[in-house]
């Protein structure tokens, strides 16, 4: 799950995490506030959307640039103006781009170095790695790539937690000697963050010096383990439903597990290994899948029901297929589910199902009895190659 | 032979009353693997279904039946907890079943059990089964959630951190009249106890192991380090295979290890080293059982 900017600052200083004074606003006259409330002369304005490229992004009214710096409330109050309930597109919104409903309105520092600092969970050694570099503001994938010598990782012992040694590493690697005590404070907040609030990843590009020797994170990236939200009531709160993908959220609601691509075949598929596997033959086969779809080991026939509304509710769908390895799962309830879901969205395009496992000749026998065209297929490259020339 | 478990290996289910644990314990019992007891906090001295005795902790259940491989089904938030009461416990095999358990929780399990004498299975995994000689492979060690009856006996290793994958090969091997000496779900979390390379070593050691199929996902690099290490060392033939080569990078499929980070973890870059290092990759999940027995000269 991602957050929106505004939201990161306020869990910087929740954690004592040093970074720019700043403040959202959901309407011109409440940026213009806030922007005279920081008492400072430069300030920037920007438009909070889960997209990167803001800066060189254009609204669809015409207006240029997702981040505006300023040098009054007033000025701030009028590119907020022009900011709110416009359409904002980026290089990463597709042409549809992202309607903003919030600007944050922070002090505008001036910078004397960036720097990279970043947290995550290193599958590797199964430990949080933080990763540190002279190279702020670039890709840390290029630098890692061409400078490597740039970039100073540390693992960090989850039962013993950061030390101060690994800090003074860091310290000297980022060359930051004259500013130990705010990055000391800085790094030791942020690893606190990153375990407190179970984050997968923390990514602050750039973290900055400043020409006054502060140092800050200017720019965060967060990432949550799902798994964790449950004892984190406050961050599930700052999900932002209308950044999501509307098919993702209603799946989510019937604990089914959907991510929407660009083909036209549906797929609906039980276990996530076998969900990928029937992306990736489909594709194998010339075919084009239009999502990932994971129903899980148990799935009722409700949930069977909800998935074909979720499909078809995308409309670049010509067709569906349905793969089931019933292991344990009764391959009759699932062809139930499908026959009960087809007849009730009066399904009209090509369905080819392939069953297997447990109850399968009875499953089969529902299928074929239910009088709707459901092509039947005989494992998954034969179920492939039927829906693919059924699209085609 | 077959790795890990046998007919022989006696079971404990944590979590036994709970609606899931209680179902595939059912299972397991009638597949005819030695469930000898269950824990339940708070149900000590009851039995299930009138015949597996319950008790309060690990350590008890350990010593009075003897168990040696624990199966972990309790909720996501005290999984966790559970993983390491059966390590104090001092049970060899510890397979967690349960999906959902934070990362952060992981990290500090594996920094425990460092040093301990327990091997962790999963988390988030369907199990491991060594199939039984009977029919439909019955008498044979279920630990999870795989269904029994697709296995049959033979001297196919299977590993992968798919559940349902784990079945389209067991069942593709099972139709073509090949059996499997043990089939090892290692789960699809980022953070796990066992390692492709782990299985992959204990098949390669294993007499009743001929021949093995290695079955991978999108992120990480585990399949890849167990690739390299099977070309210098593995005289077994391997077919592989790599789901997710139409994910897009930097979505979650599913599992919470399935996601695409750099250039090495796509599907494309598994395969090209898989390949590389001597595996028989198969082209698609429909093919991965001929695709070993076309390697293995069968």
């Amino acid at each position: 799950m991602n957050i929106h900017e505004y939201q990161a600052k306020e869990l910087f200083d929740r954690f004592g995490v040093p970074s720019p004074k700043g403040a959202a606003a959901s309407s011109a006259k409440e940026a213009g506030e806030a922007a005279a409330a920081l008492g400072v002369k430069n300030l920037v304005v920007k438009a909070q959307v889960h997209a990167g490229g803001r800066g060189k992004g254009v609204f669809k009214n015409g207006f240029k640039g997702g981040v505006h710096l300023v040098d009054s409330a007033q000025k701030a109050e009028e590119i907020a103006g022009k900011m709110l309930g416009e359409v904002l597109v980026t290089k990463q919104t597709g042409d549809e781009g992202r309607l903003v409903r919030k600007v944050m309105v922070a002090e505008s520092v001036e910078i004397s170095r960036e720097l990279y600092l970043a947290i995550l969970v290193d599958r590797q050694t199964s430990k949080p790695v933080i990763i540190v570099s002279t190279e702020g503001g670039m890709d840390i994938e290029e630098v890692a790539e061409r400078t490597p010598e740039k970039i100073l990782r540390e693992y960090v012992n989850p039962l013993g937690g950061l030390q101060a040694y690994q800090v003074r590493k860091m310290c000297k690697k980022l060359d930051l000697q004259a500013h130990a005590k705010q990055f000391s404070q800085l790094i030791n907040a942020l690893y606190k963050l990153f375990n407190a609030l179970d984050c997968s990843m923390v990514e602050i590009n750039p973290l900055v010096v400043t020409t006054d020797n502060q140092v800050y994170a200017l720019d965060a990236k967060f990432n949550f383990d799902d798994n964790a939200l449950y004892r984190h009531p406050e961050i599930s709160a700052m999900r932002d439903h209308d950044e999501e993908d509307p098919r993702e959220v209603a799946a989510a609601a019937h604990e089914l597990n959907y991510i929407g691509l660009n083909g036209n075949i549906a797929c609906l598929v039980n276990g996530a290994g076998l969900a990928m596997a029937t992306m990736d033959i489909i594709k194998h086969h010339g075919g084009d899948p239009a999502n990932f779809l994971d129903v899980g080991g148990g799935a009722s026939k409700d949930q069977v029901t909800a998935a074909f509304k979720i499909i078809l509710g995308d409309p670049n769908v010509r067709g569906i297929f349905i793969n089931i390895f019933g292991g344990i799962m009764d391959c009759n309830i699932v062809a139930e589910g499908v026959v009960a879901a087809a007849r009730e969205t009066g399904l009209s395009l090509p369905l080819v199902v392939r069953l297997e496992g447990n109850n399968v000749e009875a499953g089969k026998a529902t299928l074929a009895a239910s009088g709707l065209n459901i092509v039947s297929a005989d494992g998954m490259d034969d179920g492939a190659a039927k829906i693919v020339a059924a699209v085609a | 032979m077959s790795i890990l478990i046998d007919e022989n290996t006696k079971v404990l289910i944590q979590g036994i009353t709970g609606s899931f644990g209680a179902r595939h314990t059912k299972l397991s019992l009638e597949y005819g693997t030695k469930v000898v007891g269950g824990v339940t906090p708070g149900k000590g001295g009851q039995k299930f279904e009138d015949i597996v005795p319950i008790f309060d902790t690990v350590s008890e259940a350990v010593q009075e039946t003897g168990a040696t491989a624990s199966a972990i089904f309790v909720p996501p938030a005290f999984a966790a907890d559970a993983i390491l009461e059966a390590a104090d416990a001092g049970v060899d095999l510890i397979v967690c079943i349960t999906e959902g358990i934070p990362v952060m929780d992981m990290m500090r399990v594996k920094a425990m059990l460092a040093g301990s004498k327990s091997r962790l299975v999963g988390p988030n995994c369907p199990g491991l089964v060594t199939p039984g000689r009977g029919e439909k492979s019955h008498g044979g060690c279920r630990i999870g959630i795989a269904p029994g009856y697709i296995h049959k006996r033979g001297n196919v290793g299977v590993v992968s951190r798919s559940g349902t994958l784990t079945y389209e090969a067991v069942w593709q091997l099972t139709q073509l009249g090949y059996g499997q000496s043990t089939c090892v779900g290692i789960g699809g979390d980022p953070i796990n106890g066992t390692s492709h390379l782990d299985v992959l070593q204990m098949f390669n050691e294993d007499p009743e192991t001929e021949a093995i199929i290695l079955i991978g996902e999108i992120g990480g690099n585990a399949e890849v380090e167990a690739a390299r290490w099977a070309k210098e060392n593995c005289k077994k033939p391997i077919a592989g295979f790599i789901a997710g080569a139409t994910a897009p990078p930097g979505r979650r499929m599913g599992h919470a290890g399935a996601i695409v980070g750099g250039e090495e973890d796509t599907a494309q870059a598994k395969k090209r080293i898989l390949a590389e290092c001597g595996i028989a990759v198969a082209e698609t999940p429909g093919v991965m059982a001929r695709t070993l027995l076309n390697a293995w000269g069968k």
